[in-house]
């Protein structure tokens, strides 16, 4: 757990934001996708982790927020290089990006 | 003589969802399909047969869209399964044909790179390839075809392009003796996902240069389809548009089959002789099949509807803007149009839910679907509202009778959503699936690939609900019938009859809830579908052609029945499972008995416990 925190700290000062904390407009890098979050999914973090690598949420794909629900901004839509994914926020936690500055 | 010349060579069309694949399967197929289900599962096998120029006989096999042969759903099961060999009952394919959106090729290569793997002759079909050719899309394939080691044909399914290619280049494969290489699939890990993703890069920085004019159509009809508030705006006068559609436009249609069926039913009886032989076909048979038919228009017009958006690629789009709604009781949100549905009949809303892949949302969808009021429950409303409730001005623009129909939908409603907060939350704690979802392009739908989807699902209905319905309606009939009434009998001959004698014997278990012996008797003809219940009743009080004549039946009632007993036999309707169709539906939609089970206990549990305090609430309140 302590590592885990030590890790999010180092991201943090790394200038990488978690994909769940985006804003529609944004735009970056995802940098790196993890099997943090071990509870909430319905499936094991492993499992999350490849589904998501599955969809293309893959380490140096570009990506834009362009939409977001009405209720609790959620869930997000992202183009990811040239297709678009739906998912909700819960499951983007584990999925760290890099901005682009505005 | 050989094998292949005995059997047709088997083909196998494996691609990610909305790449066009079920189009190239009309395509390459036409009217030549059949569909049934895979042994031991609910998911569909389309299967098609064509004969090549050759004279080659070729059997395709139509596999459920996937990402990856990792399979997440029982229909990604079912194609990895088929791919490997694996399926009960099947054999490998000799060829595979992969089936890649031209436009959108990040994805696929990665799958087609795990197709190699698993080493059977295949064959890359480049779909949609005009609309990759508009946008200026380059791609190098004879390159392509090198680096993936497999022949590469381009099509537009949607136009019938290419498909003599496709057969051509399969026919040559199989000619030439194009043997597998060994299987050395297996399931992948996060790292050869990244490893294969980083393979697919490569390739496509090789092969394919991005287009000169990409399209941008998709994002601008999403600025306004996905829009926070405009597009849940436009979604709910789609949704809205499409239950008066079900509703409204079904009505003339339904009425005719009803005329027809009616129509049928007397020729008959003026055919034969007076006895149990023309009572069986007019009454038990040819009724039998009416009300079975008679849901055909509903079903029609809703899956027209559903199979236009889907194909038009709007239908992930609702259950973007659904999700966090329907998502707070513990659904999905693609099971908002099969609910909406489930308001003008339960059994298309019940076929609608395929549209959900995992299994554990599908069910709570299909279990609460019923709850929903359905038009059949209409009649027998309109008859204990008219009964019992005083014709009365409540306040401004509200009127007692009305406040208490809608009083009736907003408890469907409200308890569907109960009970599936307490499915998810006792049955399957936690286990809300991640919700990942591919947002595809915007497509024209194709009119024959609409007529030819439209088509299936009626043969579906017709096929596999009618063997289920048909044979609980003859059932039905039968109780209702058997014995016949005594020489000299008095009463309706219903009370002599298996449903009369149950009815009475299962009265007392009825009692705590206010019903009386006449009112069970009418539950079991009323089983045969609910608004036959008014009729039943009508019967039962000797009210001749009660349907016509709703007023002298309530006015019947309302002499025989306190207002307590009245209450309480329309919170029955509320939640009762009074559907034999319905029920068999379930049965095919779930492929179990067990299921089946649960939806008939859980909702008759419902029933009893709502009259219960119904009637008792009354009694106390002086309606006794």
């Amino acid at each position: 757990m302590h590592e885990l925190l030590a890790d999010q700290a180092v991201a943090v000062e790394a200038g990488l934001t978690r994909l769940s904390h985006v804003r529609p407009g944004d735009r970056g890098v995802i940098v790196d996708v993890r099997a943090d979050h071990a509870t909430g999914h319905g499936v094991d973090v492993h499992e999350l982790e490849r589904r998501l690598l599955e969809f293309g949420f893959v380490e140096g794909a570009a990506f834009e927020i362009i939409h977001q629900g009405l209720f609790g901004a959620d869930p997000i839509a992202v183009r990811l290089d040239d297709m678009r994914v739906a998912l909700r926020r819960r499951d983007a936690e584990d999925v760290w990006v890099r901005l682009d500055a505005k | 003589m050989s094998e292949a010349a005995i059997r047709p060579a088997r083909v196998a069309l494996v691609g990610n969802p909305n790449t066009g694949k079920t189009a190239l399967f009309n395509a390459l197929t036409g009217a030549r399909q059949k569909v049934a289900n895979y042994a031991g599962v609910t998911v569909e096998r389309k299967e098609g047969f064509l004969t090549t120029p050759g004279g080659r006989s070729l059997s395709i096999l139509d596999l459920p869209g996937t990402y990856s042969l990792r399979a997440r759903s029982p229909d990604e099961a079912v194609t990895r399964d088929a791919v490997l060999g694996r399926l009960a009952g099947e054999v490998e394919p000799d060829v595979v044909v992969a089936v890649a959106d031209a436009t959108n090729l990040r994805l696929v290569l990665r799958l087609i790179l795990e197709l190699k793997a698993v080493g059977r002759p295949m064959v890359l079909a480049l779909n949609m390839y005009d609309i990759a050719q508009r946008q200026g899309l380059r791609i190098d394939l004879e390159g392509l075809q090198r680096e993936l080691g497999c022949p590469i044909v381009t099509t537009v399914a949607t136009r019938k392009r290419g498909i003599q290619e496709l057969t051509a280049k399969v026919d040559e494969l199989i000619a030439s003796g194009a043997l597998s290489t060994a299987n050395v699939w297996h399931e992948p890990s996060a790292a050869e996902i990244r490893g294969a993703h980083r393979e697919a890069q490569r390739i496509l920085k090789a092969y394919v240069r991005p287009p000169e004019h990409p399209d941008t159509f998709t994002g601008k009809v999403d600025a306004v389809l996905l829009h926070p508030v405009a597009g849940l705006a436009i979604l709910l006068t789609l949704l809205f548009v499409m239950f008066q559609a079900v509703f409204a436009w079904a009505a003339p249609l339904m009425d005719g089959i009803d005329a027809g069926f009616a129509w049928l039913g007397a020729m008959v009886g003026q055919v034969l002789p007076n006895g149990l032989i023309k009572d069986f076909i007019a009454d038990g048979v040819i009724a039998g099949v009416g009300s079975v038919l008679v849901f055909l228009p509903q079903i029609l017009i809703l899956f027209f509807f559903i199979i236009l958006l889907e194909d038009f690629g709007y239908m992930a789009r609702a259950a973007f803007l659904m999700d966090k709604i329907m998502g707070g009781a513990g659904l999905h949100g693609r099971a908002f149009i099969p609910l909406l549905s489930s308001f003008a009949c339960a059994i298309p809303g019940i076929m609608a839910a395929r549209v959900i892949d995992q299994k554990r949302d599908r069910m709570t969808t299909i279990l609460v679907a019923p709850l929903m009021t359905c038009s059949a429950r209409i009649p027998v409303y309109t008859l204990i509202i008219s009964a019992f409730i005083p014709n009365r001005i409540v306040g401004p623009g509200l009127n007692l009778q009305g406040l208490v129909m809608f009083g009736l939908y907003a408890a469907g409603i409200i308890s569907a959503l109960a009970v599936s907060f307490v499915i998810r939350k006792v049955f399957w704690r936690g286990a809300v699936e991640p919700f990942l979802m591919e947002l595809p392009t915007y497509k024209l739908p194709s009119f024959e690939n609409v007529f030819r989807n439209l088509l299936l699902r009626a043969q579906i209905f017709l096929n596999r609900a009618g063997r289920i319905i048909l044979p609980l309606m003859v059932a039905v009939w039968v109780l209702s019938t058997f014995p016949g009434p005594p020489p000299g009998a008095t009463e309706p001959a219903i009370d002599y009859s298996f449903a009369g004698m149950i009815g009475q014997a299962i009265q007392p278990i009825f009692a705590p809830i206010g019903f009386n012996w006449q009112m069970v008797v009418a539950l079991i003809p009323g089983f045969a579908a609910r608004e036959v219940a008014v009729a039943a009743l009508g019967t039962v009080y000797a009210v001749g052609d009660a349907e016509a004549n709703v007023g002298a039946l309530g006015a019947r009632l309302a002499q025989h029945w306190s207002l307590a007993t009245g209450l309480s036999f329309l919170a029955w309707y509320v939640f009762a499972p009074q559907c034999a169709a319905t029920l068999g539906v379930v049965k095919r939609e779930t492929n179990s008995w067990a299921w089946t089970g649960v939806m008939f206990a859980y909702m008759t549990t419902l029933a009893y416990l709502a009259s219960l305090v119904v009637y008792h609430s009354a009694v106390a309140l002086g309606g006794g």
